[in-house]
């Protein structure tokens, strides 16, 4: 917790519904000032209308929730001086080329792209010599950069960024993080979306969202450890036999496909059953491990709950 | 006021970089106008007649030169039998079928009557009544001849017509369809650009950055419908230069009060576009409505048909419809050199319609949902 600096973000009980869908469930939660906040959630667990929220596009049915002590109904026009927002769906002009695009959303802003330049220099250097391009052209992740850029050029306080990651390719979702990292160096405060439980060990906290409501909110590292049972690793020489008969042992907890292994927990703490059972149905080259369990089986678990 | 500046800006670049949109923009006043006012007209100048005579005396040949004579009339077949002829009138081998019956020079000469059958395909009715007029006149001429030849002398009718066409002498059918095209080309400039424009911001998500952002209902709605509004008086200025030179449309009253008309009429049609881009989610479902109001309005407008002839409660219904206001006023103006103090009805009446169209759709358009 980074109560020390400050609250940034604070929300007390926002619940939103579509009809009969509840998209978010009595949420509360508090962010700190230059806290890399992380919310992790399948499709569809209400990350998008909890964004939509705070970003004042949308307005809560209960439940209040205030931005550096701005509430989001009452003082949306303030609120939207102070944050940079980056929807899930590129929302930049296709037509318009890169520098084009910077500008405008700089001018709207009443800044230039010069005034704030330190800010996303890193960034926009990787862009600039494609910036006579048309924003529809550029490959998904320099769209992505293009969009952080223009998120950033304001300088916002409050960073909210909708699945930035998404359908970006591996190399640039580790450069996006790593650019993410230097912004909260600099004091904004980060609140990011990812559907990758990979991506969750590099925020400071994490939320895991599931169904409108929020599961559990801690440091990776502290989510990790409150891991509490053996996992193991396996691997045999037909995977796919393998993956039925582990769902169908009986003291199987819970068994999932992780790379190239099954990931497993068992009700009874010991393996060698487990060795003599696969034996049985004519498994070969059996290979069995314990292992550390890394924040996805953290996930794993806890949405299984 | 700098933030409206950067959103026209970008507005003109997207506008100018849309490759389809500037050849729309020239070509398209050029081609409805050619094309409408040069196809569309109302002189029927190929009408197929199928004869039957079958009384082939002296007089029913010279009905039939009369015919024969009209450069309006092709006679593409002549046969004994109606039932023939009626053949062609079922395949559209001819319009009207002209039946001249056994015994019609008797009749005309011992009873001093005799009837003919005309039998007019009506599948076009407003081409069925040209016909139908057309070949009553020569039936009249014929008339007369007869009498002529009867009493021997010049015969006047009792009452004598005659018939001037103030505001269009020669009944040019250009002079009385070009200031309505005109209408039509600022129209639709003016009603789909502005629909789908916003719509397209909707469709692509764009309008999602925009709106967290600092800028005003006000700013991002008058960036979104200036450019529209300057492209629209733009064309109609065009269009009127390729009017005067190509059809040398007669302009009798002030171009001014055109244009100052004009700039009120454009406002209501963008606020319009504006209004259906604000209830339609996709450029496709914009596209139908402003459709839909585009045809009701031309059909009702008194482009093609008078308003005069249409059922008491299709006038009233007039009242909403921007495109008859225009329409009346360019007429006016352009044939007649009608004055404001003529068209202040329908000054009144539009910018009612502005105010009115504009009010909603800033209303609606909800920058907070």
């Amino acid at each position: 917790m980074n109560s020390n600096k400050g609250i940034s973000i604070s929300v007390k009980n926002l619940s939103k519904s579509y009809g009969n869908i509840q998209a978010i469930n009595n949420l509360s939660f508090e962010i700190g000032k230059a806290e890399l906040f992380g919310f992790i959630g399948p499709d569809g667990a209400g990350k998008t209308t909890l964004f939509r929220i705070l970003t004042t596009l949308l307005l809560p049915d209960s439940g209040s929730a205030s931005l550096c002590g701005f509430d989001i109904v009452k003082d949306y026009k303030k609120i939207r001086q102070i944050i940079g927002y980056m929807p899930g769906k590129f929302s930049l002009y296709q037509d318009l080329s890169v520098e084009e695009n910077l500008k405008f959303f700089a001018t709207i802003f009443g800044t230039t792209i010069e005034g704030n330049y330190d800010l996303i220099k890193d960034i926009y250097i990787q862009i600039e010599p494609f910036k006579t391009r048309p924003a529809g052209k550029l490959s998904g992740g320099m769209k992505q950069k293009l969009a952080l850029c223009c998120a950033m050029i304001h300088k916002p306080e409050v960073l909210i960024l909708d699945e930035p990651t998404t359908g970006v390719d591996a190399v640039s979702r580790k450069e996006f993080w790593e650019m993410l990292r230097k912004l909260k160096e600099s004091g904004i405060t980060i609140i990011v979306s990812t559907p990758y439980m990979d991506e969750a060990s590099l925020c400071d906290r994490v939320a895991l969202i599931q169904g409108g409501n929020i599961m559990k909110t801690d440091t990776p590292e502290n989510i990790i450890n409150q891991f509490d049972t053996a996992l193991y690793e396996v691997k045999t020489n037909t995977m796919f036999q393998l993956m039925s008969d582990l769902k169908e042992w009986e003291n199987t907890e819970s068994a999932y496909l992780f790379g190239q292994y099954m990931h497993l927990t068992i009700n009874n703490k010991d393996s060698n059953e487990l060795e003599s059972y696969l034996q049985s149905k004519m498994h070969k080259d059996i290979e069995i491990k314990q292992i550390t369990p890394n924040i996805e089986d953290a996930f794993m678990r806890l949405m299984g709950k | 006021m700098r933030t409206i500046l950067f959103i026209l800006q970008k507005e003109f670049t997207q506008i100018f970089r849309n490759k389809s949109m500037l050849p729309i923009m020239f070509v398209m006043p050029i081609v409805q106008l050619l094309v409408l006012s040069f196809a569309a007209t109302f002189e029927m100048k190929n009408i197929k007649m199928h004869i039957v005579d079958l009384d082939k005396t002296p007089q029913s040949r010279a009905m039939i030169s009369k015919f024969k004579g009209s450069k309006f009339y092709t006679i593409v077949n002549y046969s004994d039998a109606y039932k023939i002829a009626e053949n062609d009138l079922k395949t559209n081998k001819a319009d009207i079928i002209l039946q001249i019956p056994q015994y019609f020079e008797r009749d005309l000469t011992k009873e001093d009557k005799a009837s003919v059958q005309l039998t007019i395909n009506a599948i076009n009715g407003s081409a069925a009544g040209l016909i139908n007029a057309y070949t009553f006149s020569i039936i009249k001429e014929y008339n007369r001849n007869v009498l002529m030849e009867i009493y021997g002398q010049k015969l006047e009718m009792p009452v004598q017509t005659n018939t001037s066409f103030w505001f269009n002498p020669q009944l040019d059918y250009k002079t009385y369809m070009v200031p309505g095209i005109l209408v039509l080309l600022v129209t639709i400039i003016g009603l789909f650009l502005s629909a789908m424009n916003v719509v397209r911001e909707k469709e692509i998500g764009t309008i999602e950055q925009i709106n967290v952002t600092p800028i005003h209902k006000y700013q991002f709605i008058t960036g979104k419908l200036l450019p529209f509004w300057i492209i629209a008086m733009f064309e109609l200025a065009f269009g009127l230069l390729i009017a005067k030179i190509i059809f040398s449309l007669p302009v009798l009253g002030n171009v001014g009060v055109v244009f100052t008309v004009a700039s009120i009429y454009i406002l209501a049609i963008l606020g319009l576009g504006l209004f259906i881009s604000t209830i339609t989610n996709t450029q496709q479902q914009a596209m139908f409505i402003a459709w839909f109001f585009m045809v009701i309005f031309i059909l009702m407008s008194g482009l093609f048909t008078p308003i005069d002839s249409m059922p008491d409660w299709a006038q009233k219904l007039n009242i909403i419809n921007p495109i008859a206001y225009f329409i009346k006023v360019m007429r006016m103006v352009l044939l007649k050199g009608a004055g404001f103090a003529d068209v202040l009805y329908q000054i009144t009446a539009l910018t009612v319609y502005a105010f009115v169209s504009l009010t909603l759709a800033v209303i609606m358009y909800k920058k907070k949902s």
